[in-house]
């Protein structure tokens, strides 16, 4: 009410405060009459709006009369030319304001928005007999959120996946398929896990060594995990880190995979219309975890071949200083280290005090930092600020045992916290998205083995780092260059010899090749937001060592057709 | 204001330090009582009752018992290792098709086999929780609103809102009427919201409901319907406690109504259901969110992947709810179980004369506690409630947590507790209302032997009226 109040009076201080000119000339009246009841109605509306008692019925002619005055005086040719013209641009100006504010609410049958129904389910059951409803019925609107999701599928990343959905290489089903390099998922090691969890369920249902049955299982449990499970994967966070640093089971939120956890932050840390920096190309799926449901953006850092797609600060703090003159709030910077899609290990000094020196928040996604096998030595965020404890509260980090430990179906993903707030928010926030009990009451006990998980760390990484020079050589072989890496489960192609023309179209041309001809699924730099045309992201862990022959095979058929154009 | 700079300070959103989350009201500060004082029968026999907990417990042993017996629906055991590799590494949205038939499957079961549901309209979401925020999502923008019939769900509030920017508009429903929802109380919270400038994207309905623990009548359904149609907003309706009904009035699902409708838009409407009340498993936190819109289907699967249920889970539940034989048997014997346990709660508490709403569905009674209080006021049903939480030890909802029209309604769950508990719950119950009662009593009766005196003396012909023992029995 108050500021209500204030801005009517600021709305009367400013009229008064109008050169007055004399008022007799009669000719002018009609013209007046309607300026005048135009003022008049739209006081009313604004009286109405602000419900400001109407009390002074007799102000809206003063208004108004003064209002007119100067414009008599263009009209009459006495002077005033620029209040003349602005005060009817600035009533026309109130006018529309006015409509505005007051319009009728949208009607209800809104544009269609059938368009985005590009899906092909198949109708229900019981709807066949149902479909009388034609289109005189209203069409519905989803909410401008929704239309945005369902556009997303457009990016090359997800064609190429449900791609694979569809048409699945398989040695003896299917040997015509596409063959997977698209997804970063490791399918080198799972016989490790499978062994070691085989135990009985039956132990843990029945309440053997310990376990609290189902009651302890079924019910209602702490949405951000059970305490037991944190402290497990406390540790095994601590070993895949390579034990520089341990991790404290209460500064973690758990969610149903790296995604929530990615979006959970968004959600704490940006308001709609924030950014936040990401050197890029970056992972394509940050685009839905992060922007989709929060309204917030992303605005890529570019990183480039000849600095070996190492990120500058330089390039930092200019996008930072855009961003800025856009007149956009940078809430933060998000990393993915080791990076995906290039691979490399990021300097994590570098980007805390840039992120100090802004005081803006770090997301760090260490998703693959128990996947390292290269020269590089990995260095997480919680290691470096372990000591540097005035800036620590701006730094969270994503974890999950999608990628390190080989169980994307599992669905478990960790916020990695300093801050008190946030870890409260997010434990609230993870309701929407909490690990399943009796999936964290299977793992528990197999991430507290530590003789297990220091054997599964090693013989995984030997294993990425073997296939990792299997496949590198054999792009080496087609003429291929990989930039180097160290962690991951991809490797980071430079095919932009093959590509014509160099621009984002030609690399779309070949990636089509790829995913139609060769039937390789690989993943095109634009959709990682890679400024440079040519590169690839091949994902090598969903192979098998027999089967990196035949992709070659399937890659040189490709190769062959492009090289001419060279 | 000092919390706001330092939080100012720390540059979070509004998300994570406004108060979306609710638990700033009542019917949290009633689960703290729970979670400092819990009640043990032996090593805490005076702790804090948690009756504030829609939980189904009454049927673990059976689900126990198939766990045991059907080894094999398990990944992580030597008889269902075969299957390891694909399941653990599946990552797909879409969700395990042998879980989504599955669920389909269970859900046409639990509706008597009277409608059909298609496996690939099934879109997962981490508990209805997630569900329903998926659907604010796809179905309403920010400052836009939902019509919700109260009283309702206070997790609502946060579900729906926290992070969509929805508004929540209150139908308001009234204790004359049994709560039910009216064409007129709908038409009235519509018009409200468009007087104030919302628009309004669509109507949800929870059926059975939470707190009544009533069903939605089939005429009720079709007005509703009607009412959505006439708007052209979308209806949502919340199942999840449509396989906790027992005996009549029987429940009846919006897919069927909608199916004898044959003219009706079902791009409008949307099923939200979770195996958390009807199975009694919330710890697995499996959401499903139904809609026979394709692109609400299309939008809301690409959402699912802000709230999976591990696939291992997945593969544990088709196994069990494939299982027809022991479907049927589970179901009715829950069905059994809990219509047994509401006719104790409601015959124990009707011996010390409270009345709860009649209901035969959910997990909770719908308790009228209006004569005990001090006044019709908020406020009174607020001292009444803490009254209840901290020296009869029990945690109910008070009916303000629900936005309840009239003061005195509490929602009481009986599902989440053994009989033994029970008992002892419903004994601190008649001893409170015993108590109160006969203090209420004397106070009357010094009052109406004042009023005799006076009475005698004027020969008022309606003296009886104001006896407690006439007021005890209407």
């Amino acid at each position: 009410m108050s500021s209500h109040k204030a801005k009517s009076k600021r709305f009367q201080n400013r009229i008064p405060s109008l050169p007055l000119h004399s008022s007799k000339s009669p000719p002018q009246t009609s013209r007046k009459h309607t300026l005048h009841s135009l003022t008049h109605r739209r006081r009313r509306g604004r009286l109405h709006m602000t419900q400001t008692p109407p009390n002074d019925e007799s102000r809206p002619t003063r208004t108004g009369m003064r209002l007119i005055v100067p414009l008599q005086g263009v009209v009459q040719g006495r002077g005033g030319i620029l209040l003349g013209s602005l005060i009817p641009c600035a009533l026309f100006y109130f006018l529309q304001f006015y409509l505005k504010r007051n319009r009728s609410p949208p009607p209800p049958n809104p544009p269609p928005s059938r368009s985005a129904s590009s899906s092909d389910l198949p109708r229900s059951s019981s709807r066949p007999n149902l479909l009388s409803r034609g289109a005189s019925m209203g069409r519905v609107q989803l909410s401008a959120r929704a239309n945005h999701v369902a556009k997303a599928n457009e990016s090359p990343y997800y064609i190429g996946l449900d791609r694979v959905r569809e048409d699945a290489y398989d040695e003896l089903t299917n040997p015509d398929g596409v063959i997977q390099l698209g997804l970063a998922e490791n399918r080198l090691s799972l016989d490790l896990i499978e062994e070691r969890l085989s135990k009985n369920l039956a132990d843990l249902m029945s309440g053997a060594g310990g376990h609290p049955g189902l009651r302890g299982i079924a019910t209602y449990q702490p949405f951000d995990g059970l305490l037991e499970f944190k402290m497990a994967m406390a540790d095994f966070m601590t070993e895949a880190m390579g034990n520089e640093v341990s991790f404290d089971p209460l500064k973690m939120v758990l969610t149903s995979g790296g995604t929530p956890a990615l979006e959970i932050l968004s959600f704490c840390l940006a308001d709609p219309g924030n950014a936040f920096l990401v050197p890029a190309p970056y992972y394509p799926g940050f685009d839905r975890d992060l922007k989709w449901r929060t309204g917030v953006e992303l605005i890529p850092v570019h990183c480039r071949s000849c600095d070996n797609f190492a990120l500058s600060i330089t390039a930092l703090e200019q996008a930072f200083n855009q961003a800025r003159k856009r007149g956009q709030k940078v809430r933060g910077i998000l990393i993915s280290n080791p990076s995906n899609p290039v691979g490399n290990m990021l300097n994590p000094y570098d980007i805390l005090d840039f992120a100090r020196e802004r005081n803006i928040h770090i997301i760090s996604d260490e998703i693959f930092a128990g996947s390292t096998y290269g020269n590089e030595k990995f260095v997480s965020m919680a290691e470096i600020v372990d000591s540097e404890d005035a800036f620590k509260d701006r730094v969270h980090i994503v974890y999950g045992l999608s990628k390190d430990l080989c169980i994307p179906g599992f669905r478990v993903g960790v916020i990695y916290s300093f801050n008190e707030n946030v870890l409260k928010a997010s434990k609230k926030l993870t309701r929407f998205s909490s690990v399943s009990t009796p999936t964290q009451q299977i793992l528990a006990p197999m991430l507290s083995d530590k003789r297990f998980i220091q054997e599964y760390i090693n013989t995984n990484r030997q294993r990425i780092r073997s296939m990792y020079d299997l496949v590198v050589s054999g792009l080496k072989e087609l003429g291929l260059e990989c930039t180097e890496s160290s962690g991951g489960l991809y490797c980071w192609v430079d095919m932009s010899k093959l590509i014509s023309p160099y621009n984002e179209k030609g690399e779309l041309d070949l990636w089509d090749k790829l995913l139609n001809t060769a039937k390789i699924n690989v993943t095109p730099g634009s959709a990682c937001h890679c400024i440079e045309p040519g590169w690839f992201r091949f994902c090598f862990t969903t192979l098998r060592v027999n089967e990196v022959p035949l992709v070659m095979e399937r890659i040189r058929k490709v190769v062959e057709i492009c090289k001419p154009s060279v | 204001m000092e919390f706001k700079s330092r939080n100012q300070g720390q540059l979070l959103s509004k998300i994570a330090t406004n108060d979306g989350h609710g638990e700033n009201s009542p019917y949290f500060d009633g689960w703290k009582a729970y979670d400092s004082d819990p009640y043990h029968p032996t090593e805490n026999p005076h702790g804090v009752i948690q009756m504030g907990l829609a939980e189904n417990q009454l049927c673990f042993d059976l689900i126990q018992e198939w766990i045991k017996n059907n080894p094999k629906a398990s990944i992580c055991t030597a008889e269902g290792a075969a299957d390891f590799k694909d399941i653990a590494i599946y990552q797909d949205y879409h969700g395990l098709p042998q879980f989504r038939n599955a669920v389909a499957r269970f859900m046409e079961k639990v509706r008597g086999n009277r409608v059909r549901f298609d496996p690939d309209r099934i879109v997962m979401s981490g508990g209805a929780t997630g569900a329903q925020e998926t659907l604010a999502f796809c179905l309403v923008d920010r400052g836009e609103a939902l019509l919700v019939p109260t009283p309702y769900y206070p997790g609502n509030d946060r579900d729906l809102t926290w992070r969509t920017g929805v508004k929540l508009v209150p139908v308001v429903c009234e204790s004359s009427d049994a709560f039910q929802i009216t064409r007129a109380a709908l038409e009235a919270a519509y018009k409200q919201a468009q007087d104030s400038n919302i628009r309004v994207k669509g109507l949800l309905l929870n059926n059975p409901s939470n707190p009544l623990g009533t069903v939605i009548d089939r005429q009720t359904l079709q007005e509703s319907l009607d009412f959505t149609a006439d708007k052209n907003i979308h209806l949502i309706c919340d199942e999840i406690y449509s396989a906790t009904v027992s005996g009549q009035p029987g429940f009846t699902s919006i897919a069927e109504v909608v199916q004898e409708n044959p003219h009706c838009n079902l791009d409008l409407v949307h099923i939200v259901y979770s195996l958390s009340k009807d199975l009694g498993f919330p710890g697995f936190r499996v959401g499903v969110v139904y809609s026979y819109n394709d692109a609400v289907v299309s939008c809301a699967r690409k959402m699912s992947s802000f709230g999976l249920v591990s696939t291992q889970t997945q593969r544990l539940i088709a196994g069990m709810l494939s299982d027809e034989e022991f479907v049927d048997g589970f179901l009715a014997e829950s069905r059994r179980r809990l219509g047994k346990r509401r006719a104790d709660m409601c015959e124990g508490l009707g011996q010390v004369g409270i009345w709860n709403l009649e209901g035969n569905a959910g997990l909770f009674c719908w308790m009228d506690l209006r004569r005990l209080l001090k006044a019709a006021t908020y406020e009174a049903e607020l001292e009444l409630w803490r009254l209840i939480v901290n020296e009869v030890k029990l945690n109910v909802s008070p009916g303000a947590a629900f936005h309840c029209s009239e003061p005195g309604w509490f929602r009481v769950c009986f599902a989440n507790m053994d009989d033994e508990t029970m008992e002892v719950a419903m004994e601190r119950i008649r001893k409170f209302v015993a108590r109160k009662q006969r203090r209420r009593m004397e106070l009357e009766v010094s009052l109406s032997f004042r009023r005799r005196r006076d009475e005698l003396v004027m020969m008022s012909p309606h003296s009886p009226m104001a006896s407690p023992l006439v007021r005890a029995r209407t």
